[in-house]
C-alpha cells in the first residue's frame, strides 16, 4: 500500500486519497481557436510514463485538499510533493514538466499565452 | 452486425505427424513422451521482414496467425520482450462473452466470440474453452432496470442474452447466498450461455505454434526499444538483437503502448493501471459458471483445476510495476465472501497483477497512425482477453490492407478528435 504525505494532514494510506491523474493540464481558453484534434489532446489524450510521472492527488477522506505529487511509476517512489498551482522544484521532477510532450500543444499555447 | 461468412485461415499443421490427435498421443505413448516436436522453433531475427508485430501476447500471435492464414503474409515476425503469454494474455481471469451495449462492440466481440468457437479445431490445440455461461448479478433496483435494457439491445444485436430472477439463479448457482438481508443482495441477474472460459496459456501457445507451422518467427527475449522511420514511413525496429528492416510495424502491446507510441512520437489517450487477481487452493467442483458483479465488484470462477479465480477493480493509480495494492484485493474478497459465505475457509494461493491499459471510453484502439506502416492494437484495458481472436483477426486485415475493415473502423484513434465515442463503462466498468 502506498503511503502519501498530504501536505496539509502529513502521511496517510493511500485509502484516504482519490488520484486526479496526469498534473498540469490547462485548459485552453473558451475564446480559442485551436482545431479539434489540439482539443481531443487536451481532453483525452494523456502522458502515462514509464518512470517518472507528475500527477494530482486529493485527501478525499481527510482535509479533502488537492495537491501534486512526482512519483515513479515503476518503484512507486515518491519524490516531491509540491501545492496546486505551483511547479515541481527538484530535478527529477522539473525534468518530467519539461520534457513531457504535453508542453508543446497547441492546447497548452492556447491555455498559457493569453 | 456480424458476418457469419468469416474466413478463418487455413493452411496450417496439416502434417500427420505434427497433428495432435488421440494416435499422437498414442504413438507417443510408445516412446515416453520423449519425441514430441517443439511446439515452436527457436527463432533468431532475420535482416528483413514483410510486416512485424510487436508484443507476443494472445493478440499480436493471433495478429500473426491470421496474416500468415489470412492474408498469405509468412515472412513476418513476432517479437516478444519476455516469454510469450507472459503478458496479461497469462495474467487474466479469462472470461469470455460478447454482451456488450452498443452495436460496434456487439460486431467485435461476436465476431471474436465466433472464432472462439472452433479455434480448438481451427488451431489442433486444446484451449479448454468452455461455455459455462457468464452470470452478471444486479444488486439494486436500478442496476436491473438497467441491465433489462442492456439484455434488450444485446438481443437486438443476435447475441444470446437472458434476465434471471433471485429463485433462477439459486437453482443456477446452488452455492450462491440470495438472502436478502446481506448489505448487496441478489436482486436478479442476466446470463449469456455462449459465455464461459478458455486456458489463457494455450491460447498464446495454439496460435504461436500454428503461426510458426506456416513459417511466422517467433522471437523472444527481445526488447523492442526503438521504432526507426524516414520521414512519414516506418522502415524498422531496434531491438536488443539488432536492427530489422520492415515496411509494416503492428505494436500490440499492452500496458506498454504508451511507452511504445512515444517511440513514434505519438500520444495515446490510455493510463497502465495494474489490475490484480488471486486463486485459492484447489476444491472439488462448485462452481460451474462464472460470476460478476459491477456493483460490488468482483468475478469469480472455477479452474479445472479446482482453484478458485477471482479478480476485481484496477489500481486507482498509473504503474508499470505488475504488483497492485492490497486493498483491492481485500475488497474483492470481502465481497466474494458475502457472496459465497463457503469461501471464508478458503487458502488463497497465488495473488498477482498485470499492466492494463484503460482507454477513457473502456473500448480498445485498432488504428493507423499519421506514420505510414505503424499500426497500433491496443486499450483492450481490463476487458481483451475474450476479444483475442477477433482483435487479431481484424488487426491483421487492417495490417495487410492498410484500410479497417467494418468491425474496425470505429475503433480509429480518430474518435478521440470527433467525438464519437464507444462508451462501454456499463459493459466494462467492472474489469474482466
Ligand atoms: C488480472 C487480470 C484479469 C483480467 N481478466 C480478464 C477477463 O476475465 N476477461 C478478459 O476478456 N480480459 C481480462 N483481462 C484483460 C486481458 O488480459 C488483456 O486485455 C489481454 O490479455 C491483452 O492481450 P495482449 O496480447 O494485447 O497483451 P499482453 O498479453 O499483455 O501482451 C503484450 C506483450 O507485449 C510485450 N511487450 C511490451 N513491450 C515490449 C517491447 N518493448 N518489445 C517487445 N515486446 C514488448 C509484453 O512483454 C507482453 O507479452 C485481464 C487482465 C488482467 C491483468
Ligand atoms: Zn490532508
Amino acid at each position: 500500500m502506498l503511503q502519501l504525505p498530504c501536505p496539509y494532514c502529513g502521511p496517510r494510506d493511500e485509502l484516504e486519497f482519490s488520484c486526479g491523474g496526469e498534473a498540469h493540464i490547462s485548459r485552453p481558453l473558451a475564446n480559442n481557436k485551436i482545431s479539434d484534434a489540439a482539443f481531443g489532446e487536451y481532453l483525452f489524450l494523456r502522458d502515462n510514463p514509464k518512470g517518472v510521472f507528475l500527477e494530482r492527488w486529493r485527501h478525499a477522506s481527510g482535509c479533502r485538499r488537492w495537491f501534486n505529487v512526482v512519483r515513479d511509476t515503476v518503484s512507486h517512489d515518491i519524490l516531491e510533493v509540491y501545492a496546486m498551482g505551483s511547479k515541481p522544484r527538484r530535478t527529477a521532477g522539473k525534468k518530467a514538466y519539461n520534457n513531457s510532450w504535453r508542453r508543446t500543444t497547441a492546447a497548452e499555447a492556447a491555455a498559457v499565452n493569453k | 452486425m456480424v458476418a457469419s461468412d468469416i474466413d478463418r485461415g487455413h493452411g496450417a499443421l496439416n502434417d500427420k505427424k505434427k497433428r495432435y490427435s488421440a494416435f499422437a498421443l498414442a504413438r507417443n505413448a510408445a516412446s515416453y513422451h520423449q519425441d514430441w516436436q517443439r511446439a515452436w522453433r527457436k527463432a533468431s531475427p532475420k535482416a528483413s521482414y514483410d510486416a512485424v508485430i510487436i508484443g507476443g501476447g494472445g493478440h499480436g500471435l493471433a495478429t500473426a496467425y491470421y496474416l500468415a492464414s489470412v492474408h498469405g503474409m509468412k515472412n513476418i515476425a513476432v517479437i516478444e520482450k519476455g516469454w510469450i503469454g507472459g503478458g496479461n494474455t497469462g495474467r487474466n481471469t479469462t472470461i469470455i462473452r460478447s454482451n456488450y451495449l452498443w452495436d460496434e462492440s456487439a460486431s467485435i466481440y461476436e465476431h471474436a466470440l465466433k472464432l472462439w468457437e472452433g479455434l480448438a479445431q481451427d488451431l489442433n490445440f486444446n484451449i479448454m474453452f468452455s461455455q459455462r455461461g457468464v452470470l452478471t448479478i444486479a444488486h439494486s433496483e436500478h442496476e436491473l432496470k438497467e441491465m433489462s435494457r442492456r439484455v434488450h439491445a444485446i438481443r437486438l444485436n443476435g447475441i444470446d442474452s437472458d434476465v434471471m430472477s433471485p429463485a433462477e439463479i439459486k437453482k443456477f448457482v446452488p452455492c450462491i447466498n440470495i438472502d436478502q438481508s446481506i448489505r448487496y443482495p441478489v436482486m436478479g441477474g442476466f446470463v449469456q450461455q455462449r459465455g464461459g472460459t478458455a486456458r489463457h496459456d494455450a491460447v498464446a501457445w495454439g496460435y504461436a505454434r500454428a503461426a510458426d507451422d506456416m513459417g511466422v518467427d517467433i522471437i523472444q527475449n527481445c526488447e523492442v526499444t526503438g521504432l526507426r522511420r524516414k520521414g512519414r514511413k516506418i522502415i524498422g525496429i531496434d531491438t536488443n538483437m539488432g536492427f530489422i528492416k520492415t515496411n509494416k510495424v503492428g505494436c500490440v502491446v499492452a500496458g506498454h503502448s504508451s511507452v511504445m507510441a512515444d517511440m513514434a512520437g505519438i500520444h495515446l489517450p490510455l493510463a497502465s493501471r495494474p489490475l490484480q487477481a488471486l486463486v485459492s487452493e484447489p476444491i472439488k467442483p462448485i462452481l460451474d459458471t462464472v460470476i460478476m458483479s459491477n456493483a460490488v465488484h468482483m468475478y469469480i470462477s472455477q479452474s479445472d483445476k479446482g482453484e478458485m479465480v477471482l479478480g476485481a477493480g484496477v489500481d486507482k493509480y498509473n504503474s508499470y510495476a505488475q504488483r497492485g495494492s492490497f486493498p483491492v484485493p481485500e475488497h474483492m474478497i470481502a465481497a466474494a465472501v458475502e457472496l459465497f459465505p463457503f469461501m471464508s475457509r478458503l487458502r488463497m494461493l497465488r495473488h498477482w497483477g498485470g499492466i492494463v491499459d484503460t482507454c477513457p471510453d473502456a473500448s480498445p484502439i485498432l488504428s493507423k497512425t499519421d506514420i505510414d506502416g505503424l499500426y497500433f492494437n491496443c486499450g483492450w484495458g481490463t476487458g481483451g482477453f475474450k476479444a483475442t481472436p477477433g482483435s487479431g483477426h481484424v488487426f491483421a486485415d487492417l495490417i495487410a490492407n492498410d484500410r479497417p475493415n467494418k468491425i474496425a473502423a470505429p475503433y480509429a484513434l480518430s474518435r478521440f478528435e470527433t467525438g464519437f465515442l464507444i462508451d462501454e463503462h456499463g459493459a466494462a466498468g467492472v474489469a474482466h
